[in-house]
């Protein structure tokens, strides 16, 4: 079958693989319907988490049909549709039975080089590198789903196939933070980044009742999104002084909540961009930590700062004193998504939640490098290349 | 400019890779005597999410179960509903694997790291989770690749556990 594979850094290619089987009793065989590109691909893709080989099938966000069950499967049946959650949780350890699923003790099965990393390994992700288990990922025809009755959702009839894909990981990954986070009726809370991310986390702490929510970037079209098709209010961090913004606009006070939803290679416009990336590029320091830095400086006394973007390792220059004296709690997470997709489907399904406005470039397999050069560079206004197996 | 990045390029030479070099650091010694990821006295220990009455310490999953009396056992319960600590050591340790008898597929506490984390997973799941045969396209042959297939081959007999 055709996919979408890692070749090397800056490196797609599309090649003829394997058709994935069914190893475990557990696991459904999906034909992928559509599979999109993430804003984590790009770390992968710039070569900043260190585990990928040349030949690896990319995608973690994905939404399809059931082509096959393994007979532990009692969910599921060969023709549902429906749409899996990027990280692989089995339902059954103490982490899976405590709502934090990312964090599954079993669902990658090669633990031993993120325990190196972290001290303690977390659940696998599709497509996202031998660290986080060497899951083939969803940019192809087949994609073999494990622990299905738990990471595959069935799709309400009433919501569309390009709705339900950001069911998978953006959505669910907007929702983490905002609910880890502790959104509070009347809260301030800023996030930055206007992907597919930020804008999810923006809706989620629109819903938990926030009195103002402001999403920072510097691109016009993404912003435009976040007004239109969220409701929240936006930032351009080119044209103004973030802080003292949300400063103004918090009664002085600094956001309650300020989510973090650009990671690693956080562009930022003054001197210290090229110090971080000099360093990075360096490996001094793998994680480039600007938007991070800013959240916490922004923050209120005694308020949080949540890190949804994905570091993978250290960071320099961290504004310790800031978290210290300041009080605040520091979070973070992978996206615990099997808490959240029932209720994101239904208020899809009601239309509360929207988000087919971030497919703004579907196609077929064959132009994955094409489509993730424009969701790198932003060309074309592109939010999220969306890639239709079926052609 | 040119000075700056000198310095900096310096240090990184120094530095190498800081975080590849730790992965590779505690693959390599992660059951050393005194390595961060080994407790002196040698037991491995994982909490498994079943009440201390649904673990049997004389039917213990067949990865475990191999290993007869070549090691002891220990089961207590886990506080505050964590669930139950099952703990295993090898009867005999001879000190432990050096990195060439690793290299050469010989690695007894590794290799008791990996049958734990089956012995959970069995217990908790039901299965153990198979990832290969995983589809992949080419694989080129650099070092970078061979490096990390190596690392990736030893992961689930490797870590802190
Ligand atoms: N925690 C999780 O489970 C999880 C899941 C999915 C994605 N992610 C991470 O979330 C992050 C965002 O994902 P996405 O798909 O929305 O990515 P994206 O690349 O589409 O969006 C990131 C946005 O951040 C903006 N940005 C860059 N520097 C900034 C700065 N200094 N201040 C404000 N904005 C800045 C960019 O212009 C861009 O619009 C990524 O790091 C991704 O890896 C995490
Ligand atoms: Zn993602
Ligand atoms: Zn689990």
């Amino acid at each position: 079958m055709k996919a979408v594979t890692w070749r090397g850094v800056n490196e797609i290619g599309v090649e003829d693989v394997p058709e994935p089987k069914i190893l475990n009793d557990h696991d459904i065989i999906l034909e992928v319907g559509l599979s999109v590109t993430c804003g984590s691909d790009l770390h992968l893709l710039g070569g900043y988490i260190p585990a990928m080989r040349a030949g690896d099938v990319l995608g973690h966000e994905f939404m399809g049909t059931v082509a096959e069950v393994g007979k532990g499967v009692t969910k599921h049946r060969v023709g549902d549709r429906v749409v899996v959650v990027s990280f692989i949780g089995c339902g059954q350890c103490w982490y899976c039975e405590n709502e934090l699923w990312s964090l599954c003790d079993n669902g990658n099965p090669n633990p031993g080089i993120t325990e190196a990393l972290w001290g303690q390994s977390i659940g696998g992700c599709f497509g996202y590198s031998h660290a986080m288990g060497g899951w083939a990922g969803s940019h192809a025809r087949y994609i073999r789903v494990p622990y299905a009755d738990q990471g595959a959702f069935p799709i309400p009839d009433g919501v569309s196939d390009e709705r339900a894909l950001f069911a998978s990981d953006a959505a669910p990954t907007g929702w983490t933070g905002a609910h880890q986070a502790e959104v509070k009726a009347g809260d301030v809370v800023a996030v930055w980044g206007a992907g597919g991310v930020g804008q999810m986390a923006a809706r989620k702490a629109m819903l938990m009742g926030a009195e103002r929510v402001v999403v920072i970037d510097r691109f016009d079209n993404r912003l435009e999104q976040v007004r239109t098709h969220i409701g929240a209010e936006t930032l351009d961090y080119e044209q103004v002084d973030v802080p003292a913004e949300l400063r103004e606009m918090s009664g002085g006070r600094g956001p309650d909540v300020c989510i973090e939803a650009v990671g690693m290679e956080a562009h930022s416009p003054g001197p210290q961009y090229l110090y971080d990336q000099v360093k990075q590029q360096l490996r001094l320091q793998s994680d480039r930590p600007t938007a991070l830095r800013e959240a916490i400086y922004a923050c209120r006394k005694g308020g949080t700062v949540f890190a949804l973007g994905v570091f993978g390792g250290l960071v320099d220059k961290f504004p310790m004193g800031a978290v210290m004296n300041k009080a605040l709690t520091l979070r973070g997470a992978q996206q615990h998504g099997h808490r959240y997709v029932p209720e994101i489907l239904d208020l899809m399904s009601r239309d509360e939640v929207k988000t087919e406005h971030l497919a703004t470039h579907v196609m077929p397999l064959d132009q994955g490098p094409r489509g993730y050069e424009m969701f790198k560079n932003k060309e074309d206004g592109c939010v999220r290349a969306v890639f239709r197996p079926g052609g | 400019m040119t000075s700056a990045l000198g310095t900096v390029a310096s240090l990184a030479a120094r530095a190498g890779g800081s975080v590849v070099r730790q992965v590779l650091s505690v693959l390599e010694h992660g059951s050393g005597a005194g390595a961060v990821s080994a407790p002196a006295s040698g037991w491995l220990v994982v909490s498994i999410n079943r009440e201390p009455t649904e673990i049997d310490a004389t039917s213990l999953p067949a990865p475990l179960a191999a290993y007869g009396d070549r090691i002891q056992t220990r089961i207590r319960p886990a506080a505050d509903g964590k669930g139950t600590e099952l703990a295993v050591r090898l009867t005999q340790r001879s000190g432990n694997a050096s990195g060439p008898a690793r290299l050469l597929g010989s690695d007894p506490q590794g290799d008791l790291r990996s049958a734990l984390r089956k012995a959970k997973q069995l217990i908790e799941v039901g299965e153990v989770l198979a990832v290969d045969p995983a589809p992949h396209g080419r694989r080129s042959a650099t070092p970078a690749g061979a490096a990390l297939e190596a690392v990736a081959k030893r992961a689930p007999k490797g870590g802190v556990l």
